[in-house]
């Protein structure tokens, strides 16, 4: 009996010890660590896109720790799966910041996404960074959009289409805000300059079949297709035109959402000849891209490509290290205070970046590309300095004569 | 005119594409009345068989036949759903025969495994199945280009029809298959094993899924949701053709596919969808029991 007793009371002391080591190992292990938050689609019909960002964004983390961390401390990081559906993204990052009490989180790729989580981010007073081109007329104080503005993307292409004499434009998107936005931009910008928009259809994001698409276009005769088709949505359209032996010589097109990656999913022979713009090439000329590229071959694999939202999403991992760095802290309060100082910069891939104090988006060189046959994307044109982020194009007369809104 | 060449034969290529997929349903749903939850994921399993052919092909064999992949894939596909589709009728459809509900959320679950082994195995990106070289490129006449491929989907369709109405009008398994599920107790008075016809028309009808899938993978990338989008349209022509009815299942894809198309043309794809629906609905409402009825003295 008495030995049973002491048997027990050791046993518990020892529990109990264990227990208190246990938790003080934990504690530790905490301070000297940071934990960050990474959201995307890794399921559903964006997975295709979203993968190659995520996967940027842990090369960002690993380097970065690599190098001793921020602020003496490791970065680690929680991955969530949006789904693809907007409201999945919703609940993950509420996960995200309530639970998990991330930093900061690095995530998205739609804009209903983007969306669907601003309010979240909004309400916690908590910290986004949105590494995806996409159609602006937004500028939340919780958000830093590392990719291009419209005035980064989509309006100099279409100065390049009207430049290079196309004057029938047909715009094909998925269904949802951002081909919406950018087709009423594209639609207000083609009218100031007295060219014709020869068609407007939206494809559901898992549509599958484009045949009665492409009747339109066949009879809508269109000298450029704008295509702003996101997802597998694009490897189904570019299927079906070539099943009829359409290429880029019969019907151009100028595409915002067709990186690297996707032109390796649809096939180079596809592609071949038709135009992007981007603010980003795999083939970019610069010392910061040799080493990105290596860096990623190296992690992911020879086969693999980096694109521009991949190179933006590395980017943003980079800025947010460089903020806190200058903020000492890890407080949103501080990061956000020394993001509005417009003193934030970052060496990148594509060039130098500064984020914009007042707008929080990057000022970024833009360049349109013209895909090859090896998978690759080269540069056909570019601006020869940065342009700064503009994302309700108030520096644009055409724009503010539209009288531009926010779609909802 | 041109126009109108245009709508039809597109109109009957994607009615193709959705009969193809509900010729399986139409055994599995519409003679063995298994609501399948997993159907779309055989068609997946097709898509995926196919890919896998491929690879198999330019990795190991010269490319002088690799435009021979394609058809080694129609009856790869055909072979790994029929296989698995007889592996799930024998571990947990042929439990829940008579349990409608019970069988509806099991085989949910199953389609919901079944898209995450697609994930583990393949990965969560699309992957991509090169058409075979005499498949690419189509046919013109004057403005209207026809493409091989869609052609090739018909001409797939009408084969696999044919050989559904071989097996199930005339062949001794058809019979037996028929008068199981017409009247079972009697069938098996006359010495017909009905488990045995149970697992082998449920595997079929998975089979023509792997068939269909097969086909979707020239049209689109591949990925763990693919069969998802084909199952909504694949109930809907059994359901409007009249469940149990070969015929009726052949005449509600095509009005499915061909009004479809034919909305879109003029309005949007959102917009076709709605109409489609709509249609069905009113239809249904008016007759319920779809384009054709079997006639059976069977009180059930």
């Amino acid at each position: 009996m008495n030995l049973k007793k002491t048997l027990l009371t050791t046993l518990a002391a020892g529990a109990l010890t264990a227990g208190i080591f246990g938790c003080g190992g934990e504690e530790e292990k905490s301070q000297a660590t940071v934990k960050v938050g990474l959201l995307h689609s890794l399921t559903g019909p964006m997975a295709i896109s979203e993968k190659a960002v995520r996967d940027a964004e842990v090369l960002a983390i690993e380097q970065i720790n690599a190098a001793g961390g921020v602020l003496g401390k490791k970065i680690i990081f929680v991955e969530e799966d949006g789904a693809s559906e907007p409201a999945t993204f919703a609940t993950k990052a509420e996960k995200l910041v309530d639970i998990e009490k991330v930093a900061t989180v690095f995530g998205c790729w739609t804009s209903s996404s983007r969306k669907a989580v601003k309010p979240i981010f909004e309400e916690y007073k908590s910290l986004l960074w949105y590494p995806v081109q996409y159609e602006g007329m937004e500028a939340s104080p919780n958000i830093v959009y590392t990719g291009a503005a419209p005035n980064q993307q989509i309006v100099p292409a279409i100065e390049y289409l009207i430049e290079k004499g196309y004057k029938k434009f047909f715009l094909l998107g998925s269904d949802y805000v951002f081909p919406r936005t950018a087709n009423m931009i594209i639609n207000a910008q083609a009218k100031a300059a007295g060219i014709s928009v020869v068609g407007e259809e939206y494809a559901d994001m898992d549509q599958t079949d484009f045949a009665a698409i492409i009747s339109k276009i066949e009879v809508a005769k269109p000298d450029v297709i704008v295509n702003t088709l996101n997802g597998t949505g694009n490897v189904s359209f570019f299927k079906q035109m070539s099943e009829k032996n359409y290429t880029s010589k019969e019907y151009m097109t100028m595409s915002f959402s067709i990186a690297e990656e996707e032109v390796s999913t649809i096939g180079p022979s596809i592609l071949k000849g038709h135009l992007v713009s981007w603010n980003y090439y795999q083939t970019t000329k610069t010392p910061e891209n040799d080493v990105f590229v290596a860096a990623y071959k190296a992690k992911f694999g020879s086969n693999r490509v980096t694109s521009d939202p991949a190179e933006a999403a590395y980017d943003a991992v980079y800025l947010w290290a460089e903020a806190v760095k200058k903020a000492g802290s890890f407080a949103v309060d501080s990061v956000l205070s020394v993001i509005r100082s417009g003193s934030v910069e970052f060496t990148a891939p594509e060039g130098k970046v500064v984020i914009d104090g007042k707008n929080q988006h990057l000022s970024k060189p833009v360049r349109i590309g013209e895909v090859a046959e090896d998978g690759l994307i080269h540069e056909v044109f570019a601006t020869p300095a940065p342009v700064s982020p503009d994302p309700y194009l108030t520096t644009y007369d055409w724009a503010v004569k539209a009288g531009l809104q926010p779609l909802n | 005119m041109e126009q109108a060449v245009n709508i039809l034969f597109n109109g009957l290529s994607l009615s193709s594409i959705i009969l193809l997929t509900s010729l399986g349903l139409a055994i599995t749903f519409g003679v063995m009345r298994v609501i399948n939850m997993a159907h779309g994921e055989f068609v997946m399993i097709g898509a995926y068989t196919t890919y896998v052919v491929q690879q198999v092909f330019t990795q190991f064999l010269p490319s002088a036949i690799g435009s021979l992949y394609y058809f080694v894939s129609i009856f790869a596909a055909f072979g790994v759903a029929f296989l698995l589709g007889s592996l799930l009728e024998k571990f947990v459809i042929s439990r829940l025969y008579g349990r409608e509900i019970d069988s509806l959320l099991a085989t949910w679950g199953i389609s919901l495994i079944l898209q995450q082994a697609a994930r583990s195995i393949f990965g969560t990106q699309g992957v991509n199945v090169n058409a075979p070289s005499f498949l690419s490129g189509g046919i013109s006449f004057g403005d209207c280009t026809f493409s091989y491929n869609r052609v090739f989907i018909i001409l797939l369709v009408s084969l696999c029809m044919v050989a559904v109405w071989f097996v199930m009008y005339k062949s001794n398994f058809g019979r037996q298959m028929r008068a199981v599920m017409q009247n079972r107790p009697m069938a098996q008075c006359m010495g017909i094993n009905s488990r045995r016809v149970d697992n082998l028309t449920f595997a079929m009808g998975s089979g023509f899924a792997g068939v269909a899938g097969c086909s979707v993978a020239l049209l689109g990338s591949i990925d763990s949701t693919v069969g998802q989008s084909y199952i909504v349209n694949s109930f809907m022509a059994v359901v409007l053709g009249g469940v149990g009815n070969l015929i009726g299942t052949v005449i509600g894809s095509g009005i499915i596919g061909i009004s479809s198309i034919f909305t879109e043309n003029y309005t949007s794809s959102t917009i076709a969808k709605a109409v489609v629906l709509l249609i069905v609905i009113v239809f249904l409402q008016k007759r319920p029991q779809g384009l054709f009825v079997i006639k059976s003295r069977n009180l059930d």
